[in-house]
């Protein structure tokens, strides 16, 4: 798509309507929005085709795993240990993708394994986007000395290298389960979100209609979330959706140094890290957890991407 | 310009002791003992836990701790010394951040010109087959978390065709450090590749850039100085912000390939608990990245000149 | 990052060896392809200016007025451009059958084109003094020094103050008629033999486009040039230009000497434009609308595209289009220059 913006005023120039000569009405079919106009855009999108898609999948298979594996990812069978090479012709056997070093079906241990990260992912996310769209909201509206205060303290947070400060709070931490991830990744996540939605809402907060909603006296609480908040969600969202699969991403990392989800807990960065000390010999181990995770964040960045260009056809 | 620099500097000093502090109590107040720790699984005698923890200053209020930590090393350039042998931390950070800077500088180089290079090609043939294969290799780099691609990288170059050695020797060889760079690079070069992408593409369009067609400037010239400058102002901010973000990076990639850096000691000293050292480093992550921001900013008002500082 | 190329200077013999107009535009179409079909933007035009001439292009926004110029310019994007039919000569050249290089070296050389927006159509970050210099040091090979100079010259000529001392600010640091001077100055570099000006005051203040469109006319008498004057407003029209070709819907529904035009419109659309000026001696009356929408271009309306919005309307006005045919006086005499498409051009003129 070359030029589509210059080409798109040169057709609005040959189309569109105002001249000085006359009352300009808008056309019926002009009444668009834009939510409206991305999701007709949305859907003709191959990348947020397929990444709906792939996200559909790994939602039902979080919810229900025993749809798609019967074997134990918990109980192993020594027989195969190690010897358990992955027969991929076989697909529907549970050893298709091999055994690990304890004789456990990798296939259901990948099944089993999602969970953690989807939960991961959406619960940090969710956090993330709670807080940082408050403070940011907070921040961008009053400015002046709370946009000061927030600012600093959102400095000081992100100062800290994320994964550095992950690994801090997590090692304090023997029994690391899942809620414990979610905590320390949230805990120094919320800078990103808060940025973001200050940025916009700053940005939004000089448009014509808010200075139009304040002259007609409508309230604070009002102009905050019936005319700023529906128009600075747009950016969170794309932030977020992006942000998610940097959170599983994060969580498998973790899990690989060691200090992220710990053994009972069945997560794919587990596995992966697991899986290390045998990259010679038994490269299925580490490899299909791998693929699972990559094709996992993936996903997320894809539909986040895709969002983002339905809702600004300048970056086209 | 004096001025405003003078003003930054201000503005920094709070968000430095802000962020230090709170690298401090997370290491300090969060539970988990460093000097039992060094007994394993003996019982320690109580009056050696406490006469160590006094040598080290671990019985004083947290806030005082930070106080008497800060001073002896803005002062006196005195980072403290590790608990478990007593030697100093500035040794253990001048042993091992050598070679994260050069792993740092080779991966910085490598994103600076590949991701540059991919993204104007990208940006020049936006729509078309080039520009698609890129987004799409770019958006596979983003996705695969480092320790993977570092695996990728890793069994294939060392282990099926045998090109490099699974780890890094001691020597700090550059030859040696490339493949660990472009694991180290790959995530901000995707980044790079896709924002120079997306500024040119952008700029294409802009008005300036038909007057310079209608100038009758030829295409090297319209692209070269009119395109060029204003598509880099935003890839250099991002360039800048990202030299703080390697180093912190460099944790995943050298544990991939062995590489005795910082990421090495971060990692001990988070597992053992040796405060001193984990924010002696930190605090140097911290002034690199503050003062990277700083030289951003001051550089976007030479490269842009509607901007101005009061 | 400065790469200069060194084109050859030889020196192109002005007016040379062809006679008749300097630029003749004939049938030219031009489309857009885009998502939701084609838009057809310029539907057979034809026009030609001659050296010292004034033509003034009048039309609403989408009547393809300014994409004309850009095909005479060769700045459209192609694609989603396309130029179907058609020949655009220059000095008696089919500017459309030459290579891209040989087009390049007529752009900004023999034909400069000024835009509407002068702050957003300069580059913000090059100081206007090495925007108006790169005139010189790509098409003539001047050292950045000497072109340096040239620019100073150029800045003094189009009357911006304290030249030397502004030649390296940079755009934003210009007011808005400034600015709109340094468009000129940058047109007016290689003295061209044509000059396109695409609204060149309508993004300014009605004092200062009086200014501005005053410089032009005096620049454009001095150096015998061509003008195309681009706009829709009719009151910048009257005083500068030889005459006038209203555009709508992508085709010439009038064209005529500029005072015949407004003492006796031939074309309905053109009446609607001149009653639709505000004038003093009929204050208090309801000023005059043309009612209706421009045609969308993607669907143009059968027979006359002005039809719907016509008050003279009748049956064939819906199926057939008008021709652009000869305007003459009732006694069949000639009016030289006049033609009007419309059905009922005699009872609009002399009606």
């Amino acid at each position: 798509m070359p030029d589509a913006t210059k080409t798109a005023a040169a057709i609005e120039d040959a189309i569109a309507p105002p001249s000085a000569a006359e009352p300009v009405k808008p056309a019926k079919d002009e009444a668009r929005s834009l939510w409206g106009d991305a999701w007709r855009d949305l859907r003709r999108n191959p990348y947020f085709l397929v990444s709906s898609v792939m996200i559909f999948f790994l939602l039902l298979i979080s919810l229900f795993p025993g749809l798609f594996t019967s074997a134990s990812p918990t109980v192993g069978d020594l027989q195969h240990h190690f010897l358990g090479k992955p027969e991929l012709g076989n697909v529907g056997s549970e050893g298709w993708l091999g055994y690990d070093g304890q004789g456990r079906s990798v296939y259901s241990r990948l099944i089993h394994g999602t969970r953690a990260s989807i939960i991961v992912g959406v619960c940090v996310t969710l956090i993330v986007t709670v807080i940082g769209g408050l403070l940011g909201m907070i921040a961008g509206y009053f400015g002046g000395l709370t946009d000061a205060i927030v600012s600093r303290i959102t400095d000081i947070f992100f100062g800290v290298p994320f994964l550095l400060g992950g690994m801090v709070v997590l090692n304090a931490f023997t029994d690391r389960s899942v809620w414990v991830v979610v905590f320390a990744l949230a805990f120094l996540g919320w800078t990103q979100l808060t940025r973001v939605m200050r940025g916009a809402v700053i940005t939004i907060k000089q448009a014509d209609y808010v200075h139009a909603a304040k002259a007609l006296g409508a309230g604070t609480t009002r102009i905050l979330f019936r005319h700023i908040l529906p128009n600075a969600m747009a950016p969170v969202i794309v932030v977020a959706t992006i942000a998610l699969g940097g959170y599983i991403s994060a969580e498998a990392t973790l899990s690989y140094l060691g200090l992220g989800l710990s053994a009972p807990t069945i997560s794919w960065g587990v596995d992966i890290s697991g899986g290390v000390t045998q990259i010679r010999t038994a490269q299925h181990i580490l490899l299909y957890p791998s693929i699972m995770l990559s094709l996992t964040v993936l996903a997320f960045i894809m539909l986040g991407e895709a969002v983002r260009n339905a809702l600004d056809p300048k970056l086209r | 310009m004096g001025r405003y620099v003078a003003r930054r500097l201000l503005q920094m000093i709070p968000v430095f002791l802000g962020t230090t502090l709170l690298i401090f109590l997370m290491v300090y107040t969060l539970p988990g003992d460093p000097v039992a720790g060094l007994f394993g699984d003996k019982t320690p005698d109580p009056a050696t836990l406490a006469k160590i923890r006094h040598d080290h200053g671990l019985d004083k209020p947290v806030l005082v701790q930070y106080w008497d930590y800060m001073t002896r090393m803005l002062l006196h350039f005195d980072f403290g010394n590790q608990i478990r042998n007593g030697r100093p931390v500035t040794d253990v950070l001048a042993a091992a951040f050598p070679v994260t800077l050069q792993l740092t500088v080779l991966a910085f180089a490598i994103e600076l010109v590949f991701g540059l290079g991919l993204g104007i090609v990208a940006g020049l043939r936006a729509g078309r087959l080039a520009d698609n294969a890129i987004l799409i290799f770019t958006l596979l780099i983003i996705s695969v978390p480092v320790f993977v691609l570092g695996f990728i990288v890793k069994s294939v170059f060392a282990f099926q065709l045998g090109w490099i050695e699974p780890n890094v020797s001691n020597d700090q060889e550059w030859g040696e450090l490339i493949a660990p760079a472009i694991v180290l690079g790959g995530l901000s070069l995707a980044y790079v590749a896709r924002l120079s992408r997306t500024t040119m593409a952008e700029n294409l369009r802009a008005d300036y850039m038909r007057t310079a067609v209608a100038k009758g400037l030829p295409k090297r010239r319209i692209i070269g100085v009119h395109l060029m400058r204003n598509s880099l102002i935003p890839v250099v901010t991002f360039l800048g912000t990202d030299i703080g973000a390697l180093m912190g990076g460099a944790v995943v990639t050298e544990s991939v390939f062995n590489v005795k850096g910082i990421g090495g000691t971060i990692y001990e000293s988070i597992v053992r608990r040796e405060g001193a050292t984990l924010v002696g480093l930190v605090t140097i992550l911290v002034l690199v990245y503050l003062l990277t921001s700083l030289l951003i900013d001051l550089l976007y008002a030479v490269l842009d000149p509607r901007i101005r500082y009061a | 990052m400065t790469t200069i190329d060194k084109t050859a200077t030889v020196p192109v013999s002005r007016g040379g060896d062809h006679e008749g107009p300097l630029l003749e535009v004939r049938d030219l179409h031009v489309e857009f392809h885009t998502r939701d079909g084609v838009a057809k933007a310029v539907n057979g035009v034809n026009y030609s200016v001659s050296a010292g001439e004034t033509l003034a292009v009048l039309g609403e926004s989408g009547s393809g007025k300014s994409v004309t110029a850009q095909a005479i310019m060769g700045i459209l994007d192609m694609p989603p451009g396309r130029i179907p039919r058609g020949e655009i000569f220059f000095r008696g050249q089919d500017m459309l059958k030459m290579s891209n290089e040989e087009r390049r070296k007529i752009r900004g050389r023999r034909i400069a084109m000024i835009f509407q927006d002068a702050l957003s159509s300069l580059n913000p970050v090059l100081t206007v003094g090495y925007q108006l210099g790169e005139m010189f040091r790509v098409h003539q090979g001047l050292s950045k020094k000497a072109a340096r100079a040239k620019a100073v010259e150029l800045m003094d000529k189009v009357k911006i103050p304290a030249a030397s001392a502004r030649v390296d600010d940079y755009p934003h640091q210009f007011s808005g008629g400034m600015r709109q001077r340094i468009m000129i100055a940058m047109a007016l570099a290689l003295e061209p033999d044509l000059i396109i000006a695409d609204e060149p005051t309508t993004a300014l203040d009605v004092t200062v486009q009086a200014q501005v469109m005053d410089l032009l006319a005096e620049l454009q008498r001095e150096y015998n040039m061509g003008l195309i004057l681009i706009t829709h407003d009719l009151g910048v029209v009257a005083d500068v230009a030889d005459k006038i070709a209203v555009m709508y819907a992508g085709r010439i529904v009038e064209q005529a000497p500029v005072h015949e035009l407004y003492k006796r419109p031939a074309h309905p659309y053109t009446r609607g434009l001149l009653d639709s000026i505000p004038r003093l001696d009929q204050k208090g009356q309801e000023l005059y609308a043309i009612k209706g929408l421009p045609p969308n271009l993607l669907n143009v309306p059968t027979g006359c595209a002005f039809n719907p919005r016509c008050p003279k309307a009748e049956d064939i006005c819906r199926t057939e289009i008008p021709a652009l045919v000869p305007v003459t006086e009732r006694d069949g005499g000639e009016l030289p220059g006049r033609r009007s498409a419309c059905h009922f051009w005699k009872e609009t003129i002399h009606g």
